[in-house]
């Protein structure tokens, strides 16, 4: 009787295996699904040797699954009018099930979201992975990191607090130090002549819809990119180079099984973090979500002192540190030049390395000095740019702007200058 | 390679000219886009210039209620003889006492930095950030200042600006306040917000 059920049972189990198989053939034949998932994953040969700092990417694109997701869900209690979205973000947070838990989720995912793209960037910093044949990559990065910084600008204004009108209304006055055509520009982008009710529409339909559809877009571009080189490694050698009789990279493992396993496990320890600070510190002591925020915006009535969020502060501390004026146009207006040279300047770096070698592992103390330096000015101006302004701070801003620039400019002199370390053959360590 | 299609040089003109055709096309069909980004009637009809009534302001005062236009409030100050003369000399703790750097319509760019030398018209939002300054008329002490001579002080982060809304040095606030472009109607009657110059004396 058993044996009866047993054989029928597998004679099952083997037909469902046919039935499976056929699918797939019916599939395959009408859509290329096996070739897409060898080509992307089974058969997508990644270096074996990645450490540690070659997760941030797939956690970039766990919270933007996070973000796409809470987004949806907030605006289906959000009102976009300077009369109702203090209110409704009110209500989403007290009134409606689970709400609070979907607006801190989508806040510190915001947070989240920089914290994992900075990370992901030093990574491409240090291990050269901008370098030929990766420009494309980088600059498609690059492209990416600006679409976000705009898209939580817009978002930051959306909850119509305090200080989401004040930052606002600092950022695109900034528009109006733009000598001849920067009044117009501003009032363009307000579509008024104060911050108002319009302006709070537009930036919400540029929130919810236009920057997330470019924002996907520009991800999918990047991985594709990236699936047709082949990925870096902390090594800087390409496995390309060496292949067996097969065409499989002596030095590449499948990412699937292999990297799935190993970032879901990075996935887990990234959502554990991200839910202690969600549950316990969702404002992060004032650094994620402001303290003059929790008040309704008033146009007359300035917050004690403006910052912005953590990750813009940086760039503003280095838009504080121009206190004079230059060839007749304020210091304003230079302020405004150097902030977006700050932040565009990194597009050049692939054209800026001239070193023999890709990875910081075999650069000379040079590179490894000024990428050290560049990431203290950067974590220095980024606190400077949180405090109030100050004699002090300034002058220490001016310097931290200098050492920033300073990496970016002296790059073809002193990677071509200094000795660097002979490049392996073979990728060292991993699995 | 090399063969030559016929009619191959009349298809490219066909491509080059359809190509820029569509060009200046697409950026006809940009112009209805970024046209709506201007302000909107509604926008323009709050926005609109106002019309305030100054017959009842006395010297040493300022217009009560502020008027307002485009979300700010409008200072409109009567000044005494006495106030003018110290605008027209007192400029020791200045920042900017011409008015060089600072904005102003051209009729306002004089030392009391207005068309008629006792009334003031300036924007009630300090150059800083943007808070309201506080009208402190009287010469006398205040607990900002011992030698105050009259004028307004921003309460956020304590810039202070004399009668002509002119920064003093070394505080936050980078120029003078604002002025308004406005004109006089009559001497009762100040439009904020036009200057078409049709009522110049």
């Amino acid at each position: 009787m058993s044996e009866l059920i047993l054989g029928s049972l597998m004679s099952d189990s083997l037909e469902n295996r046919g039935l499976i198989k056929r699918s797939m053939t019916w599939i395959d034949q009408r859509f290329p699904w096996t070739p897409t998932f060898e080509k992307h994953a089974s058969k997508y040969y990644a270096p074996k040797n990645f450490n540690v700092w070659y997760v941030f990417g797939v956690l970039a694109f766990v919270v933007l699954i996070i973000q796409l997701l809470t987004g949806l869900f907030l605006t289906m209690n959000y009102v976009p009018t300077a009369e109702g979205a203090f209110g409704s973000v009110e209500y989403s947070m007290h009134e409606v099930s689970w709400g609070w838990l979907i607006r801190y989720a989508h806040s510190t995912g915001a947070s989240a979201f920089f914290v994992v793209i900075y990370l992901h960037m030093f990574r491409g910093f240090a291990y050269g992975s901008y370098r030929k044949p990766r420009e494309l990559i980088w600059l498609i990065g690059m492209g990416i990191y600006l679409v976000l910084m705009a898209e939580g600008f817009f978002g930051y204004l959306l909850p119509w607090g305090n200080m989401s009108y004040w930052g606002a209304e600092v950022i695109v006055s900034l528009f109006g130090a733009i000598p001849i055509v920067g009044a117009d520009l501003a009032e363009w982008i307000r579509g008024d002549y104060v911050l108002s009710s319009i302006t709070l529409n537009r930036f919400f339909a540029l929130h919810v819809f236009a920057l997330p559809g470019v924002l996907v877009v520009l991800v999918f571009v990047h991985m594709v990119a990236l699936h047709h080189v082949g990925s870096n490694n902390p090594d800087g050698i390409e496995i390309k180079d060496k292949k067996d009789e097969k065409g499989v990279p002596l030095d590449g493992i499948p990412f699937h099984p292999y990297y799935t396993v190993h970032d879901f496990f990075a996935v887990i320890v990234f959502l554990i973090a991200f839910c202690a600070v969600m549950f316990f510190a969702p404002e992060m002591f004032g650094y994620f979500i402001e303290k003059p925020n929790f008040q309704i915006a008033n146009p007359i009535a300035t917050p004690e002192h403006i910052a912005p969020v953590w990750y813009y502060t940086p760039f503003y501390a280095m838009l504080r540190a121009v206190t004079f004026p230059l060839f007749g146009l304020d210091a304003k207006f230079w302020g405004l030049v150097v902030m977006a040279g700050a932040i565009l300047i990194p597009l050049a770096l692939p054209w800026l390395d001239k070193s023999p070698v890709k990875s910081i592992r075999y650069k000379g103390r040079i590179s490894k000095f000024m990428l050290g330096m560049l990431v203290v000015s950067f974590i220095v101006l980024g606190y400077l740019g949180t405090q109030p302004p100050s004699g002090f701070g300034t002058a220490t801003a001016q310097i931290g702007t200098l050492v920033y620039f300073l990496y970016f400019i002296l790059m073809p002199w002193y990677t071509r200058r200094e000795k660097t370390k002979p490049v392996p053959e073979r990728v060292t360590g991993g699995h | 390679m090399g063969e030559k299609i016929p009619g191959s040089v009349t298809r490219r003109y066909l491509l080059i000219a359809t190509s820029a055709v569509t060009t200046v096309g697409a950026a006809g069909a940009a112009v209805p886009f970024a046209r709506s980004w201007t302000p909107s009637e509604k926008a323009k009809a709050l926005g609109a210039p106002i019309e305030v009534d100054i017959a009842k302001l006395r010297p040493g005062e300022i217009l009560k209620p502020e008027p307002e236009w485009r979300g700010r409030g409008i200072i409109v100050v009567y000044r005494t003889p006495e106030a003018i003369e110290r605008l027209e000399t007192d400029h020791r703790r200045l920042a900017d006492p011409t008015s060089k750097r600072s904005v102003q319509p051209a009729y306002a760019k004089n030392l009391t930095r207005s068309i008629r030398p006792e009334i003031g018209v300036y924007l009630g939002k300090c150059t800083h950030l943007g808070c309201v300054p506080k009208y402190y008329g009287k010469v006398q002490p205040e607990k900002f200042d011992v030698r105050w001579k009259g004028g307004f002080f921003c309460p956020c982060h304590g810039s202070k600006f004399d009668l002509a809304g002119r920064v003093e040095k070394n505080l936050p606030a980078p120029t003078n306040l604002e002025v308004p472009v406005h004109q006089f109607e009559n001497d009762h009657i100040l439009h904020v917000g036009i200057d078409t110059g049709e009522f110049d004396e």
